[in-house]
């Protein structure tokens, strides 16, 4: 292979490109880490790549993992080739499938990027716990170590497929190798062509169900003869090994890489032998040859074919010297022997009569990262005269003591390799910067470049760390840059030199680059004391730039990559400066030339500028007053000040096992202790123009502005510049009025500018709010914030029913979420929060609402005084309708158990009181206040009983006062995999309520496209714009006629979204509520989130209704329909989002056509909704309850 | 009727050429415009600062969320699959192109020389018959002075000049203080062709909600500036002229014709009558020039310009002096 052929790829499209010019149809769905794929593949399908057999392949999405499995289990028994991309709960929704598949003997070749099952909580990242599930499935299973074997692989499990009929199932590391950019080797067509003959592409054809040959498969066998035929495959599964190595040895002879299905590394007379697959196995081999290097008897057996199982070629595989072997495995099995790969090697060897001790670890479970002390950690292990049978490593296990100790990190790569960790903000930059870098890099004959890219859990606002190294060799190294081995350090942002320790991973003597904004000279004396200690420790040398000044001063704007990734060229020598700078400035026309010289000039006048503003810091004493900032405040709870706080600080690796919960409980509350002060700008109060209409707390996603009306007296201890009015609403008068900003938690979104009404009318500029620089506000905020949130809240019972005005003085129970700035979600959460916060139950889908909802260290979700709040879980993504319907059941159950109970007890707890506990209403909160005074003075009463039945309602009678169960999802969840469970759920009549976050797309995974995207709408999957309408769920959900169905949007109508919260809340059956949520996805500047809604509505895109079965009853018409549209034209809509936009870009004709259809649409969708809002529905019936006593042997 | 006529060195069988407008986005309305006998089309404006502009707002939407979580990498398709800026508008010129038979003239926005003048070559290349190049800007530098505006205007037409071969229109607006010697730079640096007058930009406020509007569509009114200015123009160059701006009937373009224009561009009506107004115009200027007993559009062509009406001291002072006296005349009609 020519060096100049060489490309820079991550794993994902590494496999993907083999795998597209392999198949004919792919049938996918998105799931970390293994969505990309399957968006690579779509988008070459719709530039028209062929396959090898110049076609382009049809790729299709599919409503659930379980439908692509099921539509390519079709394809293929018609007689094409197939194949699918997934991982983790989207493998296991495949299982029942690929039984089938595999059962029926069918060429089939899937690509997983392994990853993370959900067990005590959800992890996106990787280890092999989704396809060790695989095993009884009957696939073959063949594991790559890296990226290219990710794309070498998937060419010889495509190929070995056809030739031994047994499916395949090819996997490699989620995100260590799915997400590594690395140098590889690109197969080309010729190459595949050696690799694939017609032939063995006729015999998988000639096995299709054709009319012209019928066959009948699929059918049902009996004990008498199902055993039998299941044996009869037998033989096709003990020639897969044979096949492979075969397959692997032609790979050989065409591309020149040579593979073996099992393969040893390490000293031919090896003592201690480590058995293991995936990515580690390249970090442990390359370990063993550095310690053989230095005279340890070590080796590494690399397990490639992992199912059939090559015991033969694994005994051939271990030298005869072998003593010991550590068996590791990446996924665990709670309760069994030992992990799979270690009981298919002890299996082996003891069918083999060798007598070798073997001992068994888990590691790597969650990408926790294997480095090579950690392999070092294991040969030690087998070293000792009793090592552990079962162990663990990479963690610190001080329960059960089961983990080993590490040494210190090795370095066992090449010599001359250069090693870079960069910070930067997800806004800035620094990661699609440290790509180019890579191809820059990787691009030179020669040279090698490997990328690896670390995420914070936040949505707005997250820490990127990137991971990048260079050198002569190619670079075999899946862990990340650890402590005292980065010979470059660079830190984007300041915010993280104040808070974090950035320079742990710096090496001695390393070259550190800080963006600063301070003039060179004031640089040394700005930073915390711990930095410049570290600094004069490890002699490090520091260079420093004002980025920011440089971008603003050339007209970047705020981008600062090109000016950080100049000076990165320029300190760390990987090229020549002079060769690196025009790399650079050719890398820059390269991706901004179509956009116009101008854009291409000014980012080569900013790496100009970088040169010449990149100065040297004079190191000076570590003497500074400043330190290091409190991760959390020192008011902050135990467990959060132990265990969240170190996570905060990037260093929960250390945290021991002892640590944590042992269920994955958390407490909640957690988010108000992580400030993390992300805003540039953040809205400034003027009271003297504030009319109080609290809009401005409805739009916040963060619920970082807030109003409270309190007594004036209170402001005696006030902070000088704590701002306030006289409460203006006649129900407040004699009181104080303020908005205050949560400065630390806003994210500077600006919606609540936006919304406010409230202008100066002689300079209408300027408004009741107005966004200022931050920085210099933090101090003051702070303490008014923390002055404000002490101030009490107005009653609960202040109003007997809410508007928008109201329900913002009811404290939110969901604040400062991980949640993209602008989010249209969280709005309608925290509103429902602030409702009814603090006695729901949320039952919520995977998905962007799960991750801010629900990912650590910390969470949203609050509690109120009395210590109520949302309890909160996610179940899976599929099935969250009928999880949360299990909760209304559970909760039901318990609650009818405290009825029976209080029943029971009347006589002896006071039967007035049990009278108006049973049949008091609970929908208002005067209601709901007294119900609660009412088991309170039970509770009482029921300790003085001493009676099991008294002591039974003790423990119940929180039951007594009703519970909400809110059932939370996006749109992939309600109208794609959810659907079947939502339906089902929506046709009982229990008490639920459902709130579909409708953004029209998968937003958490990227942005591919669902059932509720528009027509003419562009998104991943849906890359010419969606062809179909949006399915209409809340049509369907109608036509039930006892469920309560809404259609909100609150930048649009904010007050009738309020309405329908309560009458939702208030129904007594299933109440859907289907919410407008605009999202980054739709590609806009979110700052005009608000103006979209309305435009949706009134455009007649996104109609407002309530349908309310209780009308009928009292007999009114049960739809009304509040918002017909019609007020603008739907391209006034439609403009304004890039994702209908690009339509326009890519095809202005079908962009017309598609827009005209979806105006069309729009009106005959209110039309029909009109038509039915002139319909009186029949009484909503419901039928009479089974009594027990008629059913044939019932009980009484 | 012989309603032929000359601009920009194009033979066109009638004068009324529908201007530069968004209608011409749609490849139907452009073969209806062709079908209705529009003797050319005229592309909107590719805007110098509207490609920066989408091209910014197009990176935010791609850059917004994108390499900040370990789920999502980016939140929309590909960028490269689409068509941005540029790209964009030399495919629909190819397009046009493919679509009619009709000359096509292509228009720039640029009122400073820069990297965009090599747009003009691309538009060439793609295949443009001529190019119409407009000034337009609101020139609200303080510290710039109109002859530094006029300087920075002449430059970029020559600019534009010398990187292509096509015939090439210049698009003005009448604010500047003097038009005729501005207009004998722009022919000195290369124009063919003047089409006066850009309509300046005049937002409405609403008193209401206090917000600026969009302004309203051209009226028959502004015909007379043009009028004024063609009839100065077509005696003292030799370039070719388009009246756009006002005209609204055939009784307009006759006006327009007779001071000097060699084709009227109409673009209210195009837009709020559909294409077949095209047809239409041309048949009731034929009609006209019929009743009137002329012969051709050629005969009407300047007859009112500055040289050859009867009395052309009405164009320079005339006309106020007689706004002046009929005043008294038209207060007591409207009172």
């Amino acid at each position: 292979m020519s060096e100049h052929t060489m490309i820079s790829v991550d794993g994902n499209e590494a496999c993907a490109m083999v795998a597209h010019k392999l198949c004919e149809v792919a049938a996918i769905y998105p799931i970390t880490p293994s969505s990309n794929m399957g968006e690579w593949a779509d988008e070459w399908s719709v530039r028209g790549r062929k396959n090898l057999w110049g076609q382009v392949p049809d790729v299709i999405e599919m409503q659930s993992e379980a439908g692509a499995i099921g539509a390519v289990h079709g394809a293929l028994q018609a007689g094409a080739l197939a194949t699918t991309f997934t991982a983790s709960q989207g493998l296991l929704l495949m299982i029942p499938n690929m039984y089938k598949i595999a059962g029926e003997l069918t060429s089939f070749a899937m690509h997983v990027s392994a990853r993370c099952v959900a067990t005590h909580a959800l992890s996106i990242f990787g280890d092999h716990s989704d396809v060790m599930t695989c095993r009884m499935t009957g696939f073959a299973m063949l594991s790559s170590t890296c990226v290219q074997e990710a794309h070498d692989l998937a060419a010889i499990a495509h190929a070995a497929t056809l030739k031994a009929r047994v499916p395949f199932l090819h996997f490699f590391d989620g995100f260590r190798t799915s997400h590594e950019v690395n140098k590889i080797a690109p197969l080309s067509d010729e190459q595949l062509k050696q690799l694939i003959t017609d032939e063995m592409v006729a015999a998988h054809r000639a096995r299709a169900l054709t009319p012209d040959r019928p066959v009948i498969r699929g059918t049902a066998q009996n004990p008498d003869t199902f055993f039998q035929a299941r044996e009869a495959c037998n033989r096709w599964y003990d020639a897969v090994p044979g096949i492979v190595e075969e397959t692997m040895r032609e790979f050989a002879r065409i591309t020149g890489r040579a593979y073996q299905i099992v393969a040893y590394t390490g000293a031919a007379d090896a003592e201690r032998v480590i058995v293991i697959m995936g990515s580690g196995a390249e970090t442990a081999s390359e370990t063993a040859r550095y310690l053989v290097g230095r005279g340890e008897k070590v080796g590494v057996v690399t397990v490639r074919l992992y199912r059939p199982f090559p015991g033969q070629q694994l005994l051939a595989a271990l030298p005869a010297s072998v003593r010991r072997i550590a068996v590791l495995d990446r996924t665990k099995e709670p309760g069994a022997s030992g992990e799979p790969l270690l009981l298919d090697v002890i299996a082996t060897l003891a069918d083999s009569g060798r007598s070798i001790q073997v001992i068994g670890g888990r590691y790597g479970l969650s990408s926790k990262e294997f480095t090579p002390a950690m392999v070092k950690a294991v040969f030690d292990e087998l070293a000792k005269p009793e090592p552990k049978r079962r162990f663990t490593v990479g963690i610190i296990d001080d329960v059960t003591q089961l983990s080993l100790p590490i040494g210190p990190e090795l370095d066992v790569e090449p010599e001359g390799t250069v090693r870079a960790v960069f910070y930067g903000l997800g806004a800035d930059g620094t990661v699609g910067a440290n790509k180019n870098t890579i191809k820059i890099i990787g691009h030179l004959p020669g040279m090698y470049a490997q990328g690896y890219f670390v995420y914070d859990s936040k949505k707005s606002g997250s820490m990127t760390v990137s991971h990048l190294r260079f050198g002569r060799h190619p670079i075999k190294a899946p862990y990340l840059i650890g402590a005292n081995s980065a010979s470059f350090v660079a830190v984007h942002q300041w915010r993280f030199i104040e808070r974090l320790d950035v320079l742990e991973c710096a090496a001695p003597g390393a070259t550190v680059l800080i963006n600063a904004p301070f003039p060179k000279d004031e640089v040394w004396s700005r930073l915390p004391v711990e930095f410049q200690q570290t600094v004069v420790e490890k002699r490090l040398k520091l260079y420093a730039i004002d980025a920011v000044s440089v971008a603003k001063a050339t007209g970047m704007g705020g981008r600062i990559n090109t000016i950080m990734q100049t000076c990165f060229f320029a300190l760390s020598q990987v090229l020549p400066r002079e060769q690196a700078i025009a790399e650079i400035k050719a890398a820059i026309k390269k991706t901004y030339g179509r956009r116009g010289d101008d854009v291409v000039h000014k980012n080569w006048a900013a790496v100009d500028a970088a040169l010449a503003n990149l100065h040297e810091i004079a190191v000076g004493k570590a003497d500074s007053p400043l330190h290091l900032l409190p991760i959390v405040p020192d008011d902050a709870p135990a467990f959060t000040k132990a265990v969240q706080a170190v996570m905060l600080a990037g260093k929960g690796d250390k945290l021991p096992v002892s640590a944590f919960p042992v269920d994955g409980t958390w407490p909640t509350a957690t988010s108000q202790w992580e400030k993390r002060g992300i805003a540039v700008d953040i809205p400034v109060w003027d009271p003297a123009i504030c009319i109080q209409c609290n809009k401005c707390a409805f739009v916040c996603p963060h619920a970082a502005i807030r109003p409270k009306a309190y007594d004036p007296a209170a402001l005696a201890s006030a902070p000088p510049t704590f701002k306030s009015m006289e409460a203006k609403a006649p129900e407040l008068k004699g009181k104080k009025f303020t908005i205050q900003v949560a400065p630390e938690d806003c994210t500077g979104c600006g919606l609540c500018v936006v919304v406010c009404p409230a202008k100066d009318r002689s300079n209408p500029k300027h408004k009741a709010l107005e966004m200022a620089p931050a920085l210099p506000l933090f101090p003051s905020e702070r303490e008014n914030y923390r002055f404000f949130l002490a101030l009490p809240d107005l009653a609960r019972t202040t109003y007997p029913k809410f508007d928008v005005r109201t329900s913002q003085y009811l404290q939110p129970l969901f604040e400062y979420s991980g949640a993209c700035a602008g989010c249209g979600e969280t709005p309608y959460i925290k509103l429902m929060s602030q409702l009814f916060g603090d006695r729901v139950i949320i039952a919520n889908a995977t998905g962007c609402s799960s991750i801010y909802g629900g990912n650590l260290p910390t969470t949203p979700y609050a509690v109120n005084p009395d210590g109520r709040g949302p309890a909160w879980s996610n179940s899976l993504f599929e099935d969250n309708a009928e999880f949360g319907f299990g909760l209304r059941l559970g909760v039901d159950a318990l609650s009818e158990q405290a009825r029976l109970l209080l029943y029971q007890l009347a006589p002896k707890v006071g039967g007035e009181l049990a009278a108006q506990i049973l049949s008091s209403a609970q929908v208002t909160e005067q209601e709901f206040a007294a119900q609660r005074g009412r088991v309170n003075e039970l509770k009482r009463r029921l300790a003085q009983i001493d009676s099991e039945e008294a002591r039974r309602l003790l423990g119940l009678a929180d039951y007594l006062v009703d519970k909400s169960i809110w059932i939370v999802g996006g749109d992939g969840w309600a109208y794609d995999i959810g659907y079947g469970g939502l339906d089902h759920v929506l046709a009982n009549r229990r008490r639920v309520r459902l709130l579909v976050l409708d953004t029209e797309v998968y937003s958490n995974t990227g942005g591919q496209a669902s059932k509720a995207t528009p027509i003419g709408a562009a998104a991943k999957f849906a890359v010419a714009g969606k062809a179909v309408h949006k399915k209409d769920l809340g049509l369907m959900a109608m036509a039930y006629g006892h469920v309560y169905v809404a259609s909100v949007a609150f930048g649009a109508k904010d007050a009738h979204t309020v309405q329908v919260f309560q009458e939702a809340e208030s129904y007594p059956g299933p109440a859907l509520i289907i919410a407008y949520s605009h999202c980054i996805a739709h590609g806009y500047d979110l700052r005009l989130g608000l103006e979209q809604q309305r435009l949706a509505v009134d455009s007649g895109v996104w109609p407002l209704y309530r349908f309310d079965p209780r009308r009928s009853e009292k007999g009114e018409l049960p739809l009304v329909l509040d918002s017909a549209g019609g007020k603008v034209p739907v391209m006034d809509y439609l403009r304004n989002e890039t994702r209908f936009r690009m339509v326009e870009k890519l095809d202005p004709e079908r962009f017309k056509a598609l827009s005209e259809m979806q105006s069309e649409h729009a009106a005959q969708r209110v039309a029909l909704y009109q038509k039915l809002a002139e319909l009186r529905f029949p009484l909503d019936r419901q039928a009479p309850a089974v009594k027990a006593q008629a059913v044939a042997g019932g009980e009484e | 009727m012989d309603l032929s006529t000359t601009y920009l060195g194009f033979q066109l069988p009638h004068p009324f050429v529908p201007g530069a407008s968004p209608i011409v986005n749609d490849i139907g309305a452009v073969r209806a415009l062709e079908d209705a006998g529009a003797p050319l089309i005229i592309m909107p404006s590719l805007f110098e600062e509207q490609i920066a502009c989408e091209a910014a707002a197009t990176a935010q939407a791609y850059a917004q969320g994108s390499e900040s979580f370990a789920e999502a990498t980016s939140y929309l398709p590909s960028a490269d699959l689409y068509r941005l800026g540029v790209d964009e508008y030399i495919d629909h010129l190819r397009r046009i192109k493919a679509a009619v038979r009709i000359p096509v003239i292509a228009s720039l926005n640029g009122v400073t020389p820069g990297g965009w003048v090599e747009h003009a070559r691309h538009l060439q290349q793609a295949g443009a018959d001529a190019l119409e190049l407009n000034l337009y800007e609101v020139a609200m530098d303080d510290e710039e002075s109109s002859l530094a505006i006029e300087d920075r205007l002449v430059e970029v037409v020559r600019a534009v000049r010398a990187v292509i071969t096509i015939p090439l229109a210049v698009k003005i607006s009448p604010f500047f203080t003097s038009v005729a010697h501005l207009a004998k730079r722009l022919e000195q640096a290369g124009a063919n062709g003047l089409v006066v007058f850009n309509r300046f930009f005049q937002p409405d406020i609403d008193p209401e909600t206090q917000e600026v509007r969009r302004a309203y569509p051209s009226h028959r009114g502004e015909v007379l500036l043009r009028l004024h200015w063609l009839a100065v123009l077509s005696a003292q160059r030799r370039l070719s002229l388009a009246a756009t701006g006002g005209v609204h009937s055939e009784v307009e373009a006759v006006k327009a014709l007779m001071c000097g224009a060699h084709c009227v561009q109409v673009v209210t009506r195009v837009i709020k009558g559909g294409p077949s107004v095209i047809r239409e115009l041309r048949q009731r200027l034929a009609d006209w020039l019929a009743a009137h007993e002329y012969d051709s559009v050629r005969q009407i062509q300047g007859s009112m310009n500055l040289k050859r009406c009867p009395d052309p001291s009405l164009y320079q002072r005339g006309n106020y002096i007689q706004i002046l006296q009929t005043w008294d005349l038209a207060a007591k009609e409207t009172f």
